[in-house]
């Protein structure tokens, strides 16, 4: 199976690749209808996206609040800015307890090949600050990487 | 977290060129000359490069800019590094939920043609 090449392309930006075994029709869909945004856009076990609303059109507004055992809430949403069914979309995004300064902006593109999609997602920061804050709070939620393949990783990095 | 210092390592990883240098000196340090060969790229172009890297306290090295070996300064990288996976492998579970979720919808379309 694939994996996800995550990379930092300009001081403001995460972007990331992934390849999945499907049309890119269904790949929208399920980024687009809250009956599938609901079952994979999760955070860690445990919790779940029981608020979901996507008016998907230009201008239109999306809202996710995911929600633990213990009942702490999040939340955040945006506006959808350019929509290429099935293959492009641009929205902002913001969260409300937002740790990092001013809103982001995703750019969200799907490319069908032999019946895989490739999705490429962009998210610019409005600073490197705000940058760094996303990238670090990954860590906070107690992921903790291994130091024994730096040496492939930066290999991989390279190519 | 010195916040700075993690500003000017994601700017140098942004670039292809340092990243195979640094690459490269994960392998074993490696002089100014040694690390121009594979790049195509020339000897000046390295070296700022280079100065990139030392500032983001990724690479180590003299002052003697020409001679002296550099070499990967890995705990600075590992900091990095460690944000990209952890971030990284938020994303990959959500993906591997999005992978059973595409492949049951694959079926059901497929069953409804």
């Amino acid at each position: 199976m694939s994996k996800l090449d995550l990379s930092t392309p300009g001081d403001r930006e995460i972007s990331w690749t992934r390849v999945f075994d499907a049309p890119r029709d269904l790949v929208f869909e399920a980024h687009t209808k809250c009956e599938h945004v609901k079952r994979w856009l999760l955070g860690p076990p445990g919790w779940t996206m029981p608020v979901c609303r996507i008016d998907l059109r230009v201008g239109g507004a999306y809202r996710y609040e995911w929600k633990n055992e213990k009942g702490t809430v999040m939340g955040m949403g945006g506006v959808f800015r350019e929509i290429v069914v099935p293959e492009r979309i641009v929205a902002t995004e913001k969260f409300d307890d937002a740790w990092y300064p001013g809103q982001a902006v995703g750019t969200t593109v799907l490319i069908e090949k032999n019946g895989r999609t490739t999705l490429t997602v962009t998210m610019l920061y409005e600073s490197k600050e705000a940058r760094d804050a996303v990238l670090a709070s990954g860590m906070e939620r107690g992921l903790e990487a291994s130091y024994d393949h730096l040496a492939e990783t930066l290999v991989s990095m390279a190519r | 977290m010195q916040s700075e210092r993690l500003d000017a390592t994601f700017a140098a990883l942004a670039d292809p060129v340092r990243r195979g240098i640094l690459a490269r000196l994960a392998r074993g340090e490696a002089s100014v000359a040694e690390l121009t060969k594979p790049f195509g790229i020339s000897q000046p172009a390295i070296s700022r490069h280079l100065k990139v890297l030392e500032r983001a306290g990724l690479v180590s090295g003299g002052r003697d800019a020409q001679r002296r070996p550099r070499r990967l300064e890995a705990k600075a990288l590992g900091q990095a590094n460690q944000w990209l996976e952890s971030y990284r492998r938020l994303w990959e579970s959500r993906y591997e939920a999005l992978d059973a979720l595409l492949a049951e919808r694959k079926r059901s379309k497929g069953g409804r043609r």
